[in-house]
C-alpha cells in the first residue's frame, strides 16, 4: 500500500531528534487523532540550516515529517513556506488517499515552526 | 538478514488451510462435481458428502446435524442470525440486546435493523471487555426478542459468560444468538448445554478454507430465509452448495475438535511466555482484555506513545505479522471501537498490537519476537514527542 519511497524514508528516517536551543519550534496534530509532528529549525542568515522533527503516528506521518525536513533543510524561510502537502505527496511517490491528511500535517508542522521562529525574531 | 524470516502471528485474522483439509476437498473440483441435488450417482456421491461435513459440524458443537446451516462463512451466518430472526418474530417484539465490543458483521446488522424500527441496546463491558449477566438481565424488556453477544472478542480475546446468559435466555423465553467465529476450534462448546439457539462459524479461523461457514440453528428458533431460490439447506439458504468449501470446513472441525485440549494447552504456555516478555521487557505497556478469561491463542497489548500501525510496518519489516486496532489500520479516524469500549484513551488505544498465536508458531518465534519487539517500541518511542515528556 506504500510506495518504496514512503518505505525507504519509514525505515530510515532522516533528521530525527530534538534541536537544542531551536530558533523555531512547530507542533500539530494530537494525540485524539494518533497524529503529532514536531518540527525543530535552526535557522542562520534566514537559511535553514538545521532541522529536526519527531513524530507520533503512523507510517506515513513519519515518512512525510522525514521528507519534509528533507526539503527544506539548506533553503531560505520564504523558499520553506513554499513547501506545500502536493510537493511532499511527490516527493514520496504517492501517498494512500486516507494517508494524504499525514502531508497536509507536515505543511502544516514546517509552517509552525517558521511561525514560531518569526514570532521570536520580532521579540529580539 | 533477518528480514527472511516470515513469522505469522495474525492467526485471529485468518489461518492457511490445513493440508490434511485442502487433500480432502480437492477431489470435490476435479472427480465429484456433481450437483448434490441432482438425483443421479454424480449428485448422490456428493451430497453424501455434504452430509458427512453437516455431522461433523454438528458434532463438534454439539448440535443436531439438521440443525446446522452452511454460509459463505461467519458474516453472512451473524446477518441471517440477526436479521432473520428480527423480522421472523416482530410481531412478539422489537428489541434486541447486543454489546459495544461485537464484530461489525454485528454491530452493523443492529445499526442497520435500528433504521427498520427495531430498538437496539449496546451493553458496555468491563475493562476486561467482560459483558456484566446483570446488565443483560436488567436490559430485557417484554418487547426483547433476541440476545446476540459475541462468545470470544476478536481483538481483545475476552470469552464471555455464555453460559449464564444462555440459561437467562432460555429462562426469559428470548432467543439467544452468539458469534462465535474466534471461539470455534480454541474454546469446547456444547450449545445444548449452553443454552446456545443460534451460532455463527467460520473455516478459515480454525485451518478450513475461507468463504465457507455455518449457522446453527436449534430446531424450532423461527428465522426467515435470506437468500431466496433453489431448496437448497432445506429450504433456508438456496444456491448451489459450495461443495469443496462444505467438505473442508468439515473436515478442519473435526481436526481441530479433535486435538482441542492438546492444542490448547500448547498455545497457552506460548501465549504466556510471550505475554509474560512483553509485560516484563517493555515498560509503558497494557496486556488488554481478560488476564484469564481469555482466547489461548490471543495476545493484545497497547504500548503507550507510539501509533500502531508504525509498529505493524516495523514488525512487518522483520518479518512479523500481527496486526493493530489504530485508526491507521481500522480505516477510520478512530481507533478500534473494542479499546475504546474497554475504558482506553484514544491515543493509548493507537498504540494497539495483537498477536493471535497459531500451530505454526514455536518457542523460537516467541523468542525472536521478544528479541526484536523491545527494540521497535524503544526506537518508536524515541521518535515520539509524546515519550519525550516523560522521560522529562
Amino acid at each position: 500500500m506504500y510506495s518504496e519511497k514512503v518505505m525507504e524514508h519509514f525505515s530510515n528516517p532522516r533528521n530525527v531528534g530534538e534541536l537544542e536551543n531551536a530558533d523555531g519550534v512547530g507542533e500539530v496534530g494530537n494525540a485524539h487523532c494518533g497524529d503529532i509532528m514536531k518540527i525543530y529549525l535552526k535557522v542562520e542568515n534566514d537559511v535553514i540550516v538545521d532541522v529536526r522533527f519527531k513524530t507520533f503516528g503512523c507510517g506515513a506521518a513519519i515518512a512525510t515529517s522525514s521528507i519534509a525536513t528533507e526539503m527544506i533543510k539548506g533553503k531560505t524561510i520564504d523558499e520553506a513556506l513554499q513547501l506545500t502537502n502536493k510537493a511532499v505527496v511527490e516527493a514520496l511517490d504517492g501517498l494512500p488517499a486516507p494517508k494524504v491528511h499525514c502531508s497536509v500535517l507536515a505543511e502544516e508542522a514546517v509552517k509552525a515552526a517558521i511561525e514560531d521562529y518569526k514570532n521570536k525574531q520580532s521579540k529580539k | 538478514m533477518s528480514t527472511a524470516k516470515r513469522i505469522y502471528m495474525d492467526h485471529a485474522a485468518t489461518t492457511y488451510t490445513h493440508r490434511e483439509v485442502l487433500q480432502e476437498m480437492l477431489p470435490f473440483f476435479t472427480d465429484y462435481y456433481g450437483n448434490p441435488s441432482s438425483i443421479h450417482q454424480f449428485g448422490r456421491e456428493v451430497k453424501k458428502n455434504i452430509d458427512i461435513a453437516r455431522e461433523r459440524v454438528a458434532k463438534a458443537i454439539g448440535a443436531l446435524p439438521e440443525e446446522i446451516y452452511f454460509t459463505a462463512g461467519g458474516s453472512e451466518a451473524d446477518n441471517w442470525a440477526i436479521k432473520g430472526s428480527a423480522y421472523a418474530n416482530r410481531k412478539k417484539g422489537n428489541h434486541i440486546i447486543t454489546s459495544v465490543i461485537e464484530h461489525h458483521a454485528v454491530l452493523h446488522t443492529c445499526e442497520y435493523l435500528e433504521k427498520e424500527g427495531f430498538e437496539v441496546t449496546y451493553l458496555p463491558v468491563d475493562r476486561f471487555g467482560m459483558v456484566s449477566v446483570e446488565d443483560v438481565r436488567n436490559a430485557i424488556t417484554d418487547k426483547t426478542i433476541l440476545i446476540t453477544l459475541m462468545y470470544a472478542n476478536n481483538e481483545i480475546g475476552t470469552i464471555q459468560p455464555i453460559e449464564e446468559i444462555g440459561r437467562l435466555a432460555k429462562e426469559k423465553g428470548i432467543y439467544f444468538h452468539t458469534d462465535a467465529v474466534q471461539a470455534v476450534g480454541s474454546v469446547k462448546i456444547d450449545v445444548k448445554q449452553q443454552n446456545i439457539d443460534m451460532l455463527s462459524l467460520s473455516a478459515h479461523k480454525f485451518y478450513g478454507p475461507k468463504g465457507i461457514g455455518a449457522l446453527y440453528v436449534r430446531k424450532g428458533v423461527k428465522l426467515i430465509s435470506f437468500l431466496h431460490g433453489g431448496a437448497q439447506e432445506r429450504g433456508r439458504r438456496a444456491g448451489t452448495e459450495n461443495v469443496p468449501g462444505i467438505v473442508g470446513l468439515g473436515k478442519a472441525i473435526e481436526l481441530a475438535s479433535g486435538k482441542l485440549d492438546e492444542s490448547v494447552a500448547r498455545i497457552t504456555g506460548l501465549r504466556d511466555k510471550l505475554v509474560q516478555g512483553v509485560m516484563e521487557n517493555i515498560p509503558y505497556t497494557r496486556l488488554n482484555g481478560h488476564p484469564e478469561k481469555r482466547l489461548a491463542n490471543n495476545a493484545s497489548f497497547c504500548f503507550e506513545y507510539i501509533e500502531g500501525e508504525s509498529l505493524l510496518l516495523n514488525l512487518d519489516l522483520k518479518g512479523v505479522a500481527g496486526s493493530s486496532g489504530s485508526a491507521c489500520t481500522s480505516g477510520s479516524l478512530d481507533p478500534s471501537h473494542v479499546l475504546l469500549a474497554i475504558g482506553l484513551p484514544h491515543e493509548i488505544a493507537h498504540g494497539s498490537l495483537r498477536l493471535s498465536l497459531g500451530e505454526i508458531n514455536t518457542e523460537a518465534d516467541v523468542d525472536y519476537v521478544l528479541q526484536i519487539l523491545p527494540e521497535i517500541v524503544d526506537k518508536l518511542r524515541q521518535m515520539s514527542p509524546l515519550y519525550e515528556k516523560v522521560k522529562g
